[in-house]
C-alpha cells in the first residue's frame, strides 16, 4: 500500500516537474523531476523484490529418477519415480531375455545454484 | 529565515530535511534496525507456517490414501504433531543410556499403535513410510513453534538482543525446514533418502544372498567377502527404519563368541561447506548418529572382545541426508565398496569373520 502511493506520489512529482519546466522554472523542474525519478525507481525496485519474495515462498519438488536395469542383458532404463518403487525391487520380465528386471538406484538431479568456491 | 545564507527555498527544505535525516537516524537508528530484522523474522516465519502446513496437508492426504481410515484423521495428526518425549534425568548418568533406549522403545511403539490406528489399511512398510512421514511433519510444526515463539518475546519486548539471535541463525533454520520439507515427501512416497547411504551399500552386497532376521527391526547375510567371511547388517527394508544396528551388532559378536577380526560400518557423515557431496572417506570408530544409544552398545561390545572397528563415510549435509538422495550420493556407493574391500584387505586375513554395518534409514531400499 506504502510502495503504491510513493508510486503515485512519483508520478504526480514527475508531472508537475514537466509543468515546471515548460513554464521555464527550470531549478523547480529539476528537483521536481530527480525527486519523482527516485521515488519511482524506490518503489518499482520494492515491488520487484516482493515479487522475488513471493516466488522464494514456492518449495521446489525436484523430479526423482529410477533406475531399471537387466543383469542379464546389460539393459538400464532410467524413469520417472512411482509410488511403490524401491531399490532391489524385482519388476516384470525383461523384453530382450526371461530376467526379471530390477530397480539399481532411485535418485534425485540437483542442479547446483551456488558458485562453487575454488579456494 | 535561511538555513545557508544565498540559497533559494528549495535548497533550505532539502538542506532542512537531511538535518532531520540525520537527527532520525542518530535517536531512532537501531529501532528502525530492529523494525527491518523484525520484518525479515516475520517473511520467514509467514514460509515457515506455509511450510509446517503443506506438510500437514501432505501427511493426512498420504494418510487419506494408504490407510483408508473410517473416520478424517486430522485430529489425532494434529495431536500427533504436539507429541513430545522427555529425556531421561542426566543428574546421576550411571544407568542412563539403558533409560533412554526405554524412553525412545516406548516412543517408538506408541507412535506405531498411533499410525495404526490413523491408517488401518496400512501394511508394515507403509506404518513405518506413514511414521517418518509424521515425526518430518513433527519437527516442522516444532521449527515453527520455536521461531514464533523468539518472533513475538522479541516484539513484544524489542530487545535487539532476542530479535539478533533469531535474525542470525534464521538461514540455518530455514535451510533445516525445507530440508524436512523435502524429506516429509520422500517419506510419504517411500523414496530413498541421503541417510539410506549405509543401508544402500548393505543393499548392494547382501542383494541375492539369504537373509535373516536380527534385533532389532535389522537383517543380517552371510557372504563371501575378498576370501573371508562377511556378516552384513542392514535394517529392514523397504520401509522407513533404522532399525537398532547396536542390538543387532551385540548379538552377532556374542554369537560368534567375539570371534570378529573387524567391524566396518558404513555411514552418511556431514560433510563441511567446500567439500563435494557424495566424497567417500575412511576412518576409526563407529560410525552412528542418533541419540548415541547404538553407538554405546556398539562400542560395549567392541571393547568387550577388543575388536578394531573402522569407519568410511559418505559426504553429506544436513539437507542431503534428510531428503531424497541424490544422484552423486547413490553414485558413490560402488566406491564405498571398493573402500571396504581396500580396509577389509589391509586390516584383516584370509578366512577371518568380519561384521559390515550399512547404519542408516532403509527407507525405499529393499534387501
Amino acid at each position: 500500500m506504502i510502495v503504491l502511493t510513493v508510486l503515485a506520489l512519483s508520478i504526480i512529482a514527475l508531472i508537475f516537474g514537466a509543468q515546471a519546466y515548460l513554464m521555464q522554472n527550470d531549478t523547480v523542474a529539476l528537483y521536481l523531476l530527480a525527486i519523482g525519478f527516485i521515488s519511482m525507481g524506490l518503489a518499482v525496485y520494492v515491488l520487484v523484490q516482493s515479487r522475488k519474495r513471493m516466488a522464494k515462498m514456492k518449495i521446489e519438488t525436484p523430479k526423482i529418477m529410477t533406475t531399471v536395469e537387466c543383469r542379464k542383458c546389460d539393459t538400464k532404463n532410467v524413469r520417472e519415480f512411482e509410488r511403490g518403487d524401491f531399490v532391489f525391487k524385482e519388476l516384470d520380465k525383461c523384453d530382450k531375455c526371461d530376467e526379471n528386471k530390477i530397480i539399481t538406484a532411485i535418485y534425485k538431479i540437483v542442479k547446483e545454484k551456488e558458485k562453487p568456491f575454488t579456494i | 529565515m535561511a538555513f545557508v545564507a544565498g540559497t533559494d527555498i528549495v535548497s533550505q527544505l532539502l538542506y532542512a530535511a537531511s538535518m532531520l535525516f540525520f537527527v532520525v537516524i542518530m535517536l531512532y537508528g537501531q529501532k528502525i534496525q530492529m523494525y527491518v530484522m523484525i520484518r525479515e523474522v516475520e517473511n520467514s516465519l509467514r514460509k515457515l507456517k506455509l511450510i509446517k502446513e503443506e506438510g500437514r496437508k501432505t501427511t493426512i492426504e498420504t494418510i487419506k490414501e494408504i490407510g483408508k481410515p473410517e473416520t478424517d484423521p486430522s485430529p489425532r495428526v494434529d495431536r500427533y504433531l504436539e507429541y513430545f518425549t522427555i529425556s531421561p534425568q542426566s543428574m546421576d548418568p550411571a544407568g542412563i543410556v539403558n533409560k533412554l533406549d526405554h524412553i525412545l522403545d516406548v516412543r517408538d511403539s506408541r507412535f506405531k499403535d498411533e499410525v495404526k490406528l490413523m491408517a488401518p489399511a496400512s501394511d508394515e512398510v507403509q506404518v513405518n513410510n506413514l511414521e517418518n512421514t509424521l515425526e518430518a511433519a513433527m519437527a516442522l510444526n516444532f521449527i515453527y513453534r520455536v521461531v514464533r515463539h523468539f518472533y513475538i518475546q522479541g516484539k513484544k519486548t524489542l530487545s535487539p538482543y532476542v530479535i539478533m539471535q533469531l535474525q542470525m541463525i534464521l538461514p540455518l533454520v530455514m535451510k533445516e525446514a525445507e530440508a524436512y520439507s523435502s524429506a516429509l515427501k520422500a517419506f510419504a512416497y517411500g523414496q530413498p533418502i541421503g541417510d539410506g547411504v549405509g543401508a544402500l551399500v548393505a543393499a548392494k552386497l547382501i542383494y541375492g544372498s539369504k537373509t535373516r532376521k536380527v534385533p532389532k527391526d535389522c537383517v543380517v547375510a552371510t557372504i563371501p567377502f575378498e576370501g573371508r567371511t562377511a556378516l552384513v547388517v542392514k535394517a529392514r527394508g523397504p520401509g522407513g527404519n533404522v532399525g537398532k544396528p547396536g542390538d543387532a551388532v551385540k548379538e552377532l559378536i556374542e554369537e560368534n563368541k567375539g570371534k570378529i577380526a573387524s567391524v566396518i560400518m558404513v555411514d552418511a557423515g556431514l560433510k563441511l561447506e567446500g567439500e563435494k557431496v557424495g566424497e567417500v572417506a575412511e576412518g576409526i570408530g563407529a560410525a552412528i548418529g542418533g541419540p548415541g544409544v547404538d553407538q554405546y552398545k556398539i562400542e560395549d561390545s567392541l571393547v568387550k572382545y577388543k575388536i578394531p572397528v573402522n569407519a568410511v563415510i559418505v559426504r553429506e549435509d544436513i539437507a542431503d541426508a534428510v531428503s531424497p538422495m541424490r544422484k552423486e550420493i547413490a553414485d558413490s556407493v560402488d566406491s564405498v565398496i571398493e573402500r571396504v574391500k581396500s580396509v577389509v584387505l589391509e586390516r584383516t586375513k584370509e578366512d577371518d569373520k568380519i561384521i559390515i554395518v550399512g547404519v542408516g534409514n532403509t527407507i525405499g531400499i529393499g534387501q
